[in-house]
């Protein structure tokens, strides 16, 4: 028997339906899965002595406080350092890279650098700079993210930017706009919420970077706001308590691990409602 | 040159080529536009009009690969020279586009946004100088109660008039309208036509239509435009009625295009 046209149509829609529908399935039980499992384990380790007391030595009683400052200073000096320099060399690609071949190499090696491991650049810092200095310190572990943070800035700057449609800069430049005023003016605030969610991104990226920091600002068992020292961090503190053999730690690792899945979710969800307020 | 033929011919084309790239988009082109008659520029699509009109304001150098050649004087000094300064030949040339581009802010702030560039005026002078360019533009009574609102907020008829303040706030010479009306409904469409013959005792208006009514209606002078090349340059009705070529009555006649 043959099958008319739309029949086969719908044969083959049927499929495909199914396919990607099993795909979905699959990509989504090994995320409920790893949710679960941090939600079960890390709920019993959530308890108001994380956010008061220090990492202890095994054994004894104790929280991840030193551990969340720090993460929250070098995310923080991580961004500053990274974000104006992404939102510069973004806004060179997209508003005055139109001529010669300067931004597409640019482009192309800020894609490198955007999918570069980061045990890579936490290496990097640590040959240009804790090596150099002697030792290790927040200030190392703030640079690596920051290079981080900067391939992130500079993509999304750039997409974003190219999404403002030509007609708006040919409406400013008509008016006798100078390009400078064009692009701070007008280009910005059509992109802005694009923007700010593209860094609100690269600071959740940043936020569970394990790699970079082990090189660079190590760990600090002790309460340190000391940017030239060692300091402590929670993906580092995870991963070291994470592999002891202590029951006490690895619960403390479980605690950590759902403060900052609940911090990423926290950022993704701000972004989401900036981006579409103003979009 | 002589005097007479200076003060007669606000923009004077001479020889005129454009390339996109390679390709010759413009074609020898001369013409005499006359200042404070509206002008109107028709032809079917992909001829050179809107092209034609991007030079007056030299708007086609946002692009790379985008060229003219030749000559085009604005009161006899030619703005394709490497000399002029070509945010000033802009503030003197301004322009409104086939599809509104309201900028994102406020109706306010879209109005005194290309003032600001070029003049400092008190609040109060500003405040004056955007309520005259918003009557002008046939909006003000429309927007007079949310000047702080976006200008986003505002009708596709709407924001079109807003372009046109805006254009016409920073009193240029010239106003170039590239097929203004054409996203527009017939009553917006009206007022416009209305704001044009208004427009001319002040401005040189050049307009872009595919509309041949239209060109018919708003302009005293047509060139009639085909693949690149300046087919027929004349008064309006002279155009409309007594056409000297075969192809330009080909099209206003509807055989053609």
């Amino acid at each position: 028997m043959r099958l008319t046209l739309y029949q086969r149509r719908r044969i083959v829609n049927v499929v495909m339906l199914g396919v990607s529908g099993i795909a979905l399935v699959f990509g989504l039980f090994w995320l409920g899965w790893i949710l679960t499992t941090l939600l079960q384990q890390g709920f019993n380790a959530l308890r108001p002595s994380l956010l008061t007391q220090m990492t202890p030595p095994p054994g004894s009683d104790g929280g991840l406080w030193n551990a969340i400052v720090g993460s929250l200073l070098m995310a923080a000096a991580g961004t500053a350092i990274g974000t104006p320099i992404g939102i510069l060399a973004g806004t060179y690609l997209a508003e005055f890279g139109r001529r010669g071949w300067l931004a597409p190499a640019t482009r192309f090696i800020n894609d490198i650098l955007l999918s570069a491991p980061s045990i890579v650049i936490g290496l990097f810092i640590y040959t240009v700079y804790v090596a150099q200095v002697g030792h290790f310190s927040g200030w190392a572990g703030a640079f690596a993210l920051s290079l981080i943070v900067i391939p992130v800035v500079v993509r999304t700057t750039d997409d974003m930017l190219k999404l403002v449609p030509d007609s708006l800069r040919e409406a400013a430049a008509a008016l006798g706009t100078p390009n400078w005023k064009m692009v701070t003016f007008v280009c910005y605030r059509a992109a802005r919420a694009g923007i700010i969610t593209g860094v609100l991104l690269a600071v959740a990226r940043i936020s569970g970077e394990t790699a970079p920091l082990l090189f660079t600002a190590l760990n600090n068992q002790f309460m340190s706001t000391n940017m030239n020292a060692p300091m402590a961090n929670l993906p580092v503190v995870i991963f070291q308590f994470a592999m002891s053999p202590y029951d006490d730690w690895q619960r403390l690792a479980w605690g950590g691990a759902i403060l900052i899945t609940f911090g990423v979710l926290g950022l993704n969800i701000l972004a989401r409602i900036l981006f579409r307020k103003n979009a | 040159m002589n005097q007479t033929n200076v003060t007669d011919t606000k923009i004077k084309v001479n020889n005129l080529n454009f390339y996109y790239g390679a390709f010759h988009a413009l074609k020898n082109v001369s013409m005499d536009i006359p200042p404070n008659k509206v002008t109107a520029f028709i032809g079917p699509s992909g001829c050179g009009k809107s092209t034609l009109l991007r030079t007056f304001n030299r708007l086609y150098e946002l692009y790379p690969g985008q060229r003219a050649e030749g000559e085009i004087s604005l009161d006899g000094e030619n703005i394709l020279d490497k000399k002029q300064d070509v945010t000033m030949l802009r503030t003197k040339v301004g322009m409104v586009f086939q599809k509104p581009t309201p900028f994102p802010m406020s109706i306010y702030d879209n109005i005194a946004f290309g003032v600001r560039l070029y003049e400092e005026l008190s609040r109060n002078e500003m405040d004056n100088r955007i309520e005259w360019a918003l009557s002008k533009a046939a909006l003000w009574k429309e927007v007079k109660d949310k000047l702080n609102q976006s200008g986003n907020s505002l009708s596709g008829g709407q924001q079109q008039r807003l372009c046109i303040a805006r254009g016409i706030a920073i009193k240029p010479e010239v106003l170039l309208l590239d097929e203004p009306c054409s996203a527009l409904d017939p009553i917006s469409t009206a007022h416009i036509e209305e704001l044009i013959h208004e427009l001319k005792v002040d401005y040189t208006v050049v307009i872009v239509t595919h509309n041949m009514q239209q060109a018919a209606r708003v302009s005293d002078y047509t060139a009639y435009m085909y693949l690149g090349e300046m087919i027929e340059f004349d008064a309006t009705d002279k155009l409309f009625t007594t056409p000297k070529q075969k192809a330009t009555e080909d099209y206003i006649t509807g055989k053609f295009g």
